[in-house]
């Protein structure tokens, strides 16, 4: 499980994330056409995409990536706009790179022709478009002889790294006629010289028959760190003076190349001789390029020592190892407490506090901020507004949020759902709200919040509400409820997710077909999760999802029934109480408990689990919430909390829905997990067969 | 039905319910161990209403007595779990299956296994891969695949 990915499935994981980084900005760049950074961003993520495909392997995704990167390079340098149909186009194309990473055999290379095609109307005339280089047909340019202009310099460890330059030379060399001259200006004096240290860059000129890939090709190992420029000449035009290129080049300014030119006649002896530009003003260029590449380097040093890549399968398995260590330490605390031995009692105590703290650790390590999840969301507002013809704004809120990976992958698909609910049924069309007197672009916000070992997620749109009537009418003609039977909000809301009800008048591509609401439901609850639904008519709807911060371990509250102990989760338990005689002998026929003037429900898990053994003179009860419904379940005995190491069931018992899962406790022995929504559903259902029997 | 042909020998292990040897293909086995503390499920069905502790893992523990359509019986100073591994779609699935004794791993020759009579026998036909004789023993080799996958719904078919 635990081999080492394929350089291919790194890529693939690497390219998700630019891929991501890219739509972001893109996002963005609708709203912020002037921001220079998103542009820079977005061409950043371009430009990777295509160099590490091409290192891996992933031609078709280079070729491709290499024209949208071109037009991007021209926005960046202003010469063209960031204009809504670039960035619809810029949007298809990124779906497109996306099918070239993830299967480059399947992707339909039509799609990608019309697309660059349309690209190119975009952009404009070809000669506009820089560097028109055909990388997908390289060959063609082969038969011609191009001059080339390398400028490169090697990080400062490169020579330490194993990397010689020379050789790198060498190989330019034989790629045609190249002239180089060494940059020294980098080195320092000679007691300041580390002879580890490669201080030196290169500057040359390369004219070729072969295609400007074959350059690519010199430096593609090092290309990830080092600094290096390749532009064509255009040998064809007179040869420029040297102050344009200096200028070109951006060693000297404008101005101060025409200052020199105008004070004296002689470029090159201007230069060499007042220093104007030969000494502060290219050393404080020199500084300030070199200022830039520190801070550079020392960012993605900082980033690279700050995060590692981690398979999640190695976590899967240091979460294995941790849940055997919790239930061996419950042996252990059980062990001492039984030896009267103080010294092992003490070692005990020491040993359960290290294993709860890597728990929590390796839990941490786990988790991933939501804000992943949300930011994959503003496409699909973006693109279902549009299909819909509603103006729809995206915001989110506490993206910071931590969840467990696995949870925040299972997440997607029921967000997915639920979004595109709130715009399909949620929102009104643009006139609808205004003669609803509300503004006509309609909200949806998406956000997280921590609460206690839960973590809540909400959608909630201000739309029209769920319609109450309607919801009701459906149910009755479905025969969900009795006719006239009484319903609260948060029941009739619920039956939203019966398989099946959809109370849409109309089927559309997006949603209203009743497939679906269930699945969400059934999803979250497989996470150990709730769904709740609340709505104000005219003011919008809300749905929460209540979800539990991990999938692994839990806090539990183990109790006994009859002759079997049992967990529930803590996060379910709002407090004990005992069961008075009197209210055991009064509740007979009607099942109910006074807490504090409310009058709670109680389940007695003695009749509903069998038990054979007689039941405990005084009978506990623990109350429990679910959803916004409080029970009471009838125990033995409270024996105490539990950390639980939860262990799914087999498919034999698939059909026993009142347990979520079973643990090992501290003697080996095997306790089952209440499922307390489940349980509180079957107790009702039994119930009610029992009154009707 | 797997017929047996040619001169292949079957490996099983033998194990005993109510006085009958059955056989199970040893392929299948993990590990044989000593009756541990069972936890039973409420409102499961009945032949798979316990969960054991099986080396951390929690395991089902299987009763073959009531798929067999035999009478319940309180466990004994012979009774073992032989713990078994069967691929399922996708996961394997590992059970413990109750023996009120378990002989040994033994091999059982291709031509003393018969095709399953469909009757004489008194256990659902479907459960019975096929039988064998060894000495005057019968010796019953289960499809234990079905025996525990089948239909959760459909009861085992009258003894004859």
């Amino acid at each position: 499980m635990t081999a080492a990915a394929s350089p291919a499935d790194t890529f693939r994981q690497e390219a998700q994330e630019l891929l991501e980084q890219l739509e972001a900005a893109l996002l963005d760049l609708e709203e912020r056409p002037d921001d220079h950074a998103l542009i820079d961003t977005a061409f950043r993520a371009l430009h990777t995409l295509k160099g590490s495909g091409a290192m891996f392997g992933f031609d078709a995704l280079a070729a491709f990536t290499h024209h949208v990167e071109n037009a991007f390079d021209l926005v960046r340098k202003g010469r063209l706009a960031p204009s809504e149909s670039l960035i619809g186009l810029t949007l298809a194309a990124r779906d497109h790179m996306r099918a070239l990473i993830e299967d480059p055999e399947a992707a339909d290379a039509a799609t990608g022709t019309a697309l660059l095609a349309r690209l190119t109307e975009v952009v404009g005339s070809p000669a506009e478009a820089a560097a028109p280089a055909p990388v997908a047909v390289p060959d063609e340019v082969a038969s011609t002889t191009n001059s080339w202009r390398i400028r490169f310099r090697l990080p400062p460890g490169a020579a330490a790294a194993g990397t010689n330059p020379l050789l790198l030379l060498d190989e330019l060399r034989a790629l045609g006629s190249f002239d180089v001259v060494a940059l020294t200006d980098g080195v320092p004096a000679v007691e300041d010289i580390d002879p580890a240290t490669l201080y030196l860059a290169w500057d040359g000129v390369l004219t070729t028959t072969a295609p400007r890939s074959a350059i690519d090709d010199v430096f593609l190992f090092v290309l990830d760190d080092m600094e290096l420029k390749v532009e064509p000449l255009d040998a064809s035009s007179a040869p420029p003076r040297l102050g344009e290129i200096l200028v070109e080049r951006g060693d000297a300014k404008a101005e101060t190349v025409q200052q020199a030119v105008q004070s004296q006649e002689r470029l090159g002896e201007i230069l060499v001789k007042t220093g104007a530009v030969s000494g502060d003003a290219v050393a404080a260029a020199l500084v300030e390029q070199r200022h830039l590449r520190d801070a550079e380097v020392a960012r993605s040093a900082a980033k690279a020592a700050d995060s590692i890549r981690v398979p999640a399968e190695r976590l899967d398995d240091l979460m294995d190892r941790v849940g055997e260590l919790v239930i061996a330490q419950a042996r252990l605390r059980q062990l001492a407490i039984g030896s009267g031995n103080l010294a092992l009692k003490a070692v005990a105590e020491e040993i359960e506090r290290l294993a709860a703290e890597l728990r929590d650790t390796t839990m941490v390590i786990r988790t991933v901020p939501i804000g992943s999840l949300f930011g994959r969301y503003r496409r699909l507002v973006r693109d279902l507004s549009r299909d819909l013809g509603k103006e729809v704004e995206l915001s989110t809120a506490g993206e910071d949020t931590e969840l467990d990976k696995t949870m925040v992958e299972r997440l997607n698909d029921p967000l997915v759902h639920l979004i595109r609910n709130c715009i399909d049924h949620g929102l009104e069309t643009g006139d609808g709200r205004r003669d609803a007197g509300k503004p006509p672009t309609g909200h949806i916000q998406l956000a997280a919040v921590h609460s206690g070992a839960e973590v809540l997620v909400s959608i909630r749109d201000d739309g029209r509400g769920l319609d109450r009537t309607r919801i009701r009418a459906r149910a009755e003609e479905q025969g969900l409820v009795a006719a006239g039977a009484k319903l609260g909000d948060a029941e009739l809301y619920q039956l939203i997710f019966h398989p099946g009800f959809s109370t849409a008048a109309a089927v559309t591509s997006v949603s209203g077909r009743g497939v679906g609401m269930d699945v969400v439901k059934r999803t979250i609850e497989g996470l150990r999760g709730t769904v709740e639904v609340d709505s104000t008519p005219g003011q919008g709807t809300t749905v929460t999802l209540r979800l539990p911060l991990t999938l692994a371990i839990i806090d539990g509250l183990l109790v006994r029934i009859g002759d079997g102990r049992y967990v529930i989760p803590l996060t379910a338990v709002e407090e004990c109480v005992e069961l008075t005689t009197a209210e055991d002998g009064r509740s007979r026929g009607t099942s109910l408990l006074n807490i504090r003037g409310d009058l709670v429900p109680f389940l007695r898990l003695r009749e509903m689990f069998a038990a054979t053994v007689p039941a405990d003179a005084y009978q506990k009860v623990v109350i429990v919430s679910t959803g916004d419904l409080r029970v009471g379940l009838v125990v033995d005995q409270v024996i105490g909390d539990h950390q639980t190491v939860i262990k799914s069931l087999s498919k034999l018992h698939a059909d026993v829905d009142c347990f979520s899962g079973a643990t090992i406790l501290g003697d080996g022995t095997v306790a089952l997990i209440l499922d307390v929504p489940h349980l509180v559903e079957f107790g009702q259902v039994r119930e009610e067969r029992q009154r009707a029997s | 039905m797997t017929r047996w042909s040619g001169n292949r020998t079957l490996e099983v292990v033998t194990l005993a319910l109510e006085g009958n040897i059955f056989a199970l293909e040893a392929s299948v086995v993990r590990e044989i161990l000593d009756l541990v503390p069972i936890t039973q499920v409420p409102n499961a069905r009945p032949f798979v209403g316990g969960l054991i502790n099986v080396r951390g893992k929690v395991v089902p523990l299987v009763d073959l007595r009531v798929r067999l359509g035999m009478a319940l019986k309180p466990p004994t100073i012979d009774t073992r779990i032989v713990v078994i591994e069967l691929a399922g779609d996708g996961a394997t699935l590992i059970v413990g299956l109750l023996a009120d004794k378990v002989y040994e791993v033994t091999e059982v020759a291709a031509a003393a296994l018969e095709e399953t009579p469909r009757i004489g026998l008194g256990w659902p036909a479907e459960f019975i891969r096929c039988v064998g004789k060894r000495g005057d023993e019968v010796i019953v080799v289960l499809d234990i695949d079905r025996a525990i996958t089948a239909d959760p719904h459909a009861q085992p078919a009258a003894a004859a």
